[in-house]
């Protein structure tokens, strides 16, 4: 695997990811965050940007299989890494459960922070299932129920402009529940 | 963001060397806080040194029965760690008290103790702020100063300390282990890890240029009934406008650091030793000597309804 690398002009890297499970290497100028990489690079645009600053959730990835904002990361820290969008998540033939059940719930209005909310609620399932406390969580060491101050403070993150949160909430709550 | 060159460390004594001897180096971790202000031109690094893939990431007992936090262990895995949980609670609540579940996947311990102030004249490059370009003056005098400082400030900054997880350390008698440029290694108490603004505000924390925080270690855990409690503008996903940190003891001693209230987590020892007088006894030592702005006097008495809150809770 390329290691990234300060190429011989300024600025320049070599960055490798796997991207929804393609191998794509990229020449890039160092300063290209992960999200303008999959973006404006490899053409992959349901990953949104919203406020580029890590305060919207529009841009939420999956990396190595956790959540981050990818606007607050640059491409070349992730040389080597797995990632995971919107876009691998499932397809339109097949798509991954917390995707069906946004469309069950008509969990969103003009979309735009759909893709961010999705993958930020699939982390969320794995975070409680892998004993992540919130601030919402009662007693610390008791396993985590994500009841609904446990989703709505996990999912606080991703901002909805559209107000689409309660049934952003009943979406994720009923995929939980199925779990 | 301005150009720069990037690099990923190879070891910690490579990053060590990397930043020390290049001007305009620095470390990047999490990239959460660095990131954010080098798209703002407040930060411009000529050269990073990516030390995520240190092997600085593991959270280990210590024979005296403490904990040894890796610099590089993200803020999940430090809240998630069952040692923590159980008997570091504080540590634990002031950390998923802070920022949002992404941003917590990548903060690390380092990071988030560098992390830098939230002033609101400080990101606003078209201002003066001596934080930002030393000597030019700070607009926060006289200006909208409700989230900033009311302790510990001087004429020249009254910028706070935003983190969270560092005033749960404080309660926690944490240290930070660092590695200095000719390889010797010092440890830095937590209460002196975070520098008052004097007539320097520039200078935030001791750490020489090149100077690497390889760990946090905790002491034995003080047992206790551990409590954070965050008073801020929303529920969630916001900064503190006061918050404390309560380690308490059955026969009512304990330990207790104020944020949001100074450029450092501030614990009065003095002050906590009033705990048993009640929190009217201990805020009054806690802020005694205080220079609130008319916009942010409105802290003191809100730190004592936290402390009195948390109090409350911790005995029933
Ligand atoms: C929208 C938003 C909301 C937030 N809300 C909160 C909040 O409510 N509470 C809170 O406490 N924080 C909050 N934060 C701040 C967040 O906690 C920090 O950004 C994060 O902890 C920084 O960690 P990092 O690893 O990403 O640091 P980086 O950005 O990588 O680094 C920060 C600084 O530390 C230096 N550094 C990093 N590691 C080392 C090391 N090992 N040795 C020496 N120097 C090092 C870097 O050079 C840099 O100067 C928020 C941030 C955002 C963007
Ligand atoms: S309070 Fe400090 S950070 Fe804010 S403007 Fe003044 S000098 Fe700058
Ligand atoms: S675009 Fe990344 S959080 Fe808003
Ligand atoms: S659906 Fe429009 S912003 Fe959420």
């Amino acid at each position: 695997m390329a290691r990234a690398q300060a190429a011989g002009t300024m600025g320049s890297v070599v960055v490798a990811l796997t991207v929804n499970d393609e191998r794509r290497r990229l020449d890039l100028d160092s300063r290209v965050t992960l999200l303008d990489a999959l973006r404006e690079h490899l053409h992959l645009t349901g990953t949104k940007k919203g406020c580029d600053h890590g305060h919207c959730g529009a841009c939420t990835v999956l990396v190595n299989g956790v959540r981050i904002n990818a606007c607050l990361s640059l491409a070349a820290m992730h040389d080597g890494d797995v990632v995971t969008t919107i876009e691998g998540l499932g397809r339109p033939d097949r798509l991954h459960p917390v995707q069906a059940a946004f469309i069950a719930h008509d969990a969103f209005q003009c979309g735009y922070c759909t893709p961010g909310q999705i993958c930020s609620a699939v982390a969320v399932l794995a975070e409680v299932e892998a004993g992540v406390p919130s601030h919402a969580t009662g007693d610390l060491t008791a396993p985590v129920t994500l009841d609904t101050s446990e989703l709505r403070e996990r999912m606080s993150a991703n901002i909805c402009r559209c107000g689409a949160y309660s049934n952003i909430a009943e979406a994720v709550a009923d995929v939980a529940g199925r779990s | 963001m301005r150009p720069f060159t990037y690099e990923r460390a190879a070891s910690a004594e490579a990053a060590v060397a990397a930043v020390a001897s290049r001007p305009g180096a620095r470390f990047i971790a999490g990239g959460t806080n660095l990131l954010d202000l080098m798209k703002f031109q407040i930060e411009t690094p000529a050269h990073l040194v990516d030390i995520r893939h240190l092997p600085l990431r593991g959270i280990e007992d210590l024979p005296d029965g403490g904990l040894r936090i890796g610099a590089l262990a993200t803020n999940t895995e430090v809240a998630a760690h069952p040692r923590v949980k159980r008997e570091y609670g504080v540590l634990a609540r002031a950390i998923v008290a802070g920022a949002t579940g992404q941003l917590r996947n990548k903060a690390t311990t380092a990071g988030n103790l560098l992390q830098r102030n939230r002033c609101p004249y400080f990101y606003e490059t078209s201002l003066p702020c001596n934080k930002r370009q030393p000597g030019s003056g700070c607009s926060a005098l006289g200006g909208v100063t409700r989230s900033l400082a009311v302790v510990g400030t001087s004429p020249h900054c009254i910028a706070q300390n935003p983190g969270d997880m560092a005033v749960a350390l404080r309660v926690l008698d944490a240290t930070v282990e660092t590695v200095r440029p000719d390889g010797s290694q010092r440890r830095i108490a937590i209460g002196d890890f975070h520098l008052l603004p004097g007539d320097r505000p520039e200078i935030e924390h001791p750490l020489a240029p090149g100077e690497l925080v390889t760990a946090v270690t905790l002491p034995r855990p003080p047992g206790g009934t551990h409590r954070y409690h965050k008073v801020r503008d929303r529920a969630s996903y916001a900064f503190a406008i006061v918050s404390v940190a309560v380690v308490l003891q059955e026969d009512g001693t304990g330990r207790v650091a104020f944020g949001g209230v100074a450029p450092r987590p501030w614990r009065v020892e003095d002050a906590e030793a009033l705990l048993p007088s009640g929190p009217a006894a201990v805020v009054a030592a806690a802020f005694q000597g205080a220079t609130p702005t008319a916009g942010n006097a409105f802290k003191i008495p809100l730190a004592e309804r936290a402390l009195a809150l948390v109090l409350s809770e911790g005995r029933a």
